[in-house]
């Protein structure tokens, strides 16, 4: 029953490669999504079983993150819709330069979709560490040509320092997966398998400096996946040359994704006593990250890229969160979802100011909200919402890991955080006001905005809105038992 | 430790050097093939015991796919691109074999201080395995043509598969098979875009790939 998460989209995705007609790739794409969603809301009620003698199996911060992929693609297909439709005629005209370019055929955008889905599916349900790995690395290769969607040499080099540094990153991860394993034979273990649980069990067999080295390397290889600084460097290129639907899944769902692999190595590590070590580098990393995404948001031209520092950001305080361990781990993962739907909505919305302005300089953008009125709004309240302003889930997360950092008199630690949101909100509010407010110009009429453009950003708006103004609400549960899991309170 | 050890340590540090000292890419690919053969080997030196099935399937999946299938893909790359040889690259070969033999020594000192397990050879395979490692991460940094940053995703993988074949003895075949595939898929995603890459610029220098940064210059 579990791996039907993974198989559904895989066979629905192979379908979509095979078949040649639009309405099959977008029904199918549609079929996938919707499923998905299904199966993953049936799993909220009832957890499944495990699979392949215990290698697949769904415990609550799996579920947590497989919530957020699944929800999230849901959204990126509907948008998908509608974007699909409005690039059926080609060629193009590049607005930056001028030149003409064809799209990948829809087949391959739509299956390699699929299978993305189902990679990210199976990194969270993977309990075993090698599979972890294989999932992890499947994932890069499926979104690789969705990067490469739009065929001119901007994107091409967006995607090739993409697979060359996230393949070399998580090669890396590789050898913290063999270390862990050198950390179960030398320590007289060696009967026991990789699986999460297993090797929790027998912590106390488990050789310490071995362990050490595995999470240091699993940081680093999941790390460059996830953005964490200084191993961010393909993370702007590749979300400001993808289609923005692409951008959406990557930011909200991607790097969530490799963030657990990380968790993953720590619930381990945590377990043989050596928690304390994990989270000082957490909290090193997460600090430099959100320090480097200060300095690139400040006088950032390119509104795309704007929002790809601010999710090296939220990477960094996602990191930080869970670094400072205790009240800041329910912090941290209730971030995880209140960015990954911020970061979702203002990367789709990116889409629709694109699709009608056709320029990614934010100063040559003016008066949004005359102009697309919905999207303008969205914009706006997205801007409040991603850095971290009340009424929205992100003010309570963020305040959250300060109020903890408070607490366990991380002074310093909490003076930094504070100093990068503000430096960081002072970066991002002439932009974005810049874009909303203003005459609007007067060669761009007023555009139609189509349901499947705007309705996607608003369930994500709500969704944000709701957690800010009610609470996780079903989802505390799942949040609770994976603080339990992951040692905070 | 045995005379076959022995021979595969000598015959990768060369081949390694061969990696770092060479501009035409040919060799590289043959080196790269080269090293390839004698990781399918490796396991028969290092595993005394467990199933001889799994050991050959292992042995026979990487040789198939490290000592054929990868080579040919990139030599197919190489004649699409038409090219051959590393012209101008960041770091010139002298240099790179210099600093090939400083980490070489520095390998040593590293490997020496891992808490590895007492048999014979241990220490030695290690520090070929962190060799091999930097010798694929130099060639990614210093070279300019794509193939060539290829080339050395592979060597790098081939460092950290000896690291695999030593240390994770307990490592389940789904697994190697998986780690396997996805190698192999990623060789094939990269030789496609480097098609593009050729197809688009007219050649595979990722020096020219510049465009997307953050300030103007």
């Amino acid at each position: 029953m579990i791996s039907l998460l993974v198989l559904l989209p895989l066979v629905l995705g192979l379908l979509t490669m095979a078949s040649r007609h639009h309405r099959a790739h977008r029904g199918l794409l549609l079929l996938s999504a919707l499923a998905h969603n299904a199966l993953t809301l049936f799993f909220f009620f009832t957890p499944p079983s495990p699979a392949l003698e215990g290698w697949l199996a769904l415990d609550a911060l799996g579920l947590l993150f497989l919530s957020i992929t699944s929800f999230l693609f849901l959204m990126a297909t509907v948008y998908a819709i509608g974007y699909l439709k409005r690039e059926e005629q080609y060629p193009h005209q590049d607005f930056e330069e001028g030149f003409w370019f064809n799209s990948a055929p829809e087949a391959i955008f739509a299956g390699c979709l699929q299978i993305f889905l189902a990679a990210m599916s199976l990194v969270t349900i993977s309990r075993h560490f090698g599979l972890l790995w294989v999932a992890m690395e499947a994932t890069t290769l499926a979104s690789a040509p969705l990067i490469y969607y739009h065929r001119h040499h901007r994107s091409l080099e967006a995607t090739w320092k993409y697979l060359i540094i996230c393949s070399v990153g998580i090669a890396l991860a590789l050898l913290g997966n063999f270390f862990l394993s050198a950390a179960v034979t030398t320590g007289h273990a060696s009967h026991v398998p990789m699986l999460v649980d297993r090797l929790i069990q027998s912590h106390t067999q488990l050789d310490p400096r071995w362990l050490k080295l595995s999470f240091l390397f699993f940081l680093v290889g999941y790390g460059t996946k996830m953005g964490l600084a200084p191993l961010h460097t393909w993370l702007p290129d590749a979300h400001s040359e993808s289609p923005s639907l692409v951008s959406a899944l990557l930011s909200g769902a991607l790097l969530n994704c490799a963030f657990l692999g990380i968790l993953r190595a720590m619930q381990v590590c945590e377990s043989a006593g050596l928690g304390d070590f994990c989270r000082e580098l957490l909290l090193v990393f997460g600090l430099f990250s959100m320090l480097l995404a200060a300095v690139f948001i400040i006088g950032q031209t390119d509104y795309k890229r704007l929002l790809a520092y601010s999710s090296v950001e939220h990477m960094g305080i996602l990191a930080l969160g869970i670094g400072l361990g205790k009240g800041a781990v329910w912090g941290a993962l209730y971030h995880a979802v209140n960015h990954s739907c911020t970061k979702a909505m203002l990367f789709l919305l990116a889409g629709n100011i694109l699709a009608h302005y056709q320029t990614k300089l934010s100063k040559d953008i003016t008066g949004l909200v005359r102009v697309l009125p919905i999207t303008g709004v969205l914009w706006l309240a997205g801007f409040l919402a991603i850095t971290g302003s009340p009424p929205f889930g992100t003010f309570i997360s963020e305040f959250t890991i300060l109020q903890s950092a408070l607490h366990q008199e991380q002074y310093l630690v909490a003076l930094l955080y504070l100093l990068f949101l503000g430096v960081i909100f002072i970066g991002m509010v002439f932009p974005f006001l810049h874009m909303a407010q203003g005459a609007a110009d007067p060669k761009k009429h007023a555009a139609n905005e189509t349901w499947t453009a705007v309705l996607p950003p608003i369930a994500l708006g709500l969704a944000g809105l709701t957690f800010g103004l009610v609470g996780p609400m079903a989802l505390q549960q799942v949040l609770l038992q994976s603080v339990q899991i992951l040692g905070g309170q | 430790m045995n005379v076959w050890l022995s021979a595969f340590l000598i015959l990768m540090v060369l081949s390694n050097l061969a990696l770092l000292g060479s501009s035409r890419l040919g060799v590289c690919i043959r080196c790269v093939a080269f090293q390839g053969w004698l990781l399918a080997f490796l396991p028969f030196f290092v595993h005394t015991e467990g199933a001889v099935y799994r050991l050959l399937l292992i042995a026979l999946g990487t040789l198939v796919l490290k000592g054929f299938v990868f080579p040919a893909l990139l030599t197919r790359s190489m004649q699409e691109a038409d090219v051959r040889r590393e012209v101008e690259p960041f770091i010139g070969y002298s240099l790179s074999l210099l600093f090939g033999l400083v980490a070489w020594l520095g390998c040593h000192w590293i490997a020496a201080r891992f808490p590895l397990p007492t048999e014979p050879g241990m220490v030695l395979l290690l520090s070929e395995a962190l060799f091999t490692m930097y010798a694929g991460f130099f060639l990614i940094v210093s070279r300019k043509k794509a193939l060539t940053q290829v080339i050395g995703y592979l060597v790098l993988e081939n460092g950290i598969y000896i690291i695999g074949i030593t240390l994770a003895q307990n490592e389940p075949l789904l697994v190697e098979m998986g780690i396997l595939l996805d190698v192999f898929a990623a060789v094939f995603i990269m030789g496609i875009t480097m098609f593009h890459i050729n197809r688009e610029f007219d050649h595979i220098d990722t020096d020219r790939l510049s465009t997307l940064k953050d300030w103007d210059s």
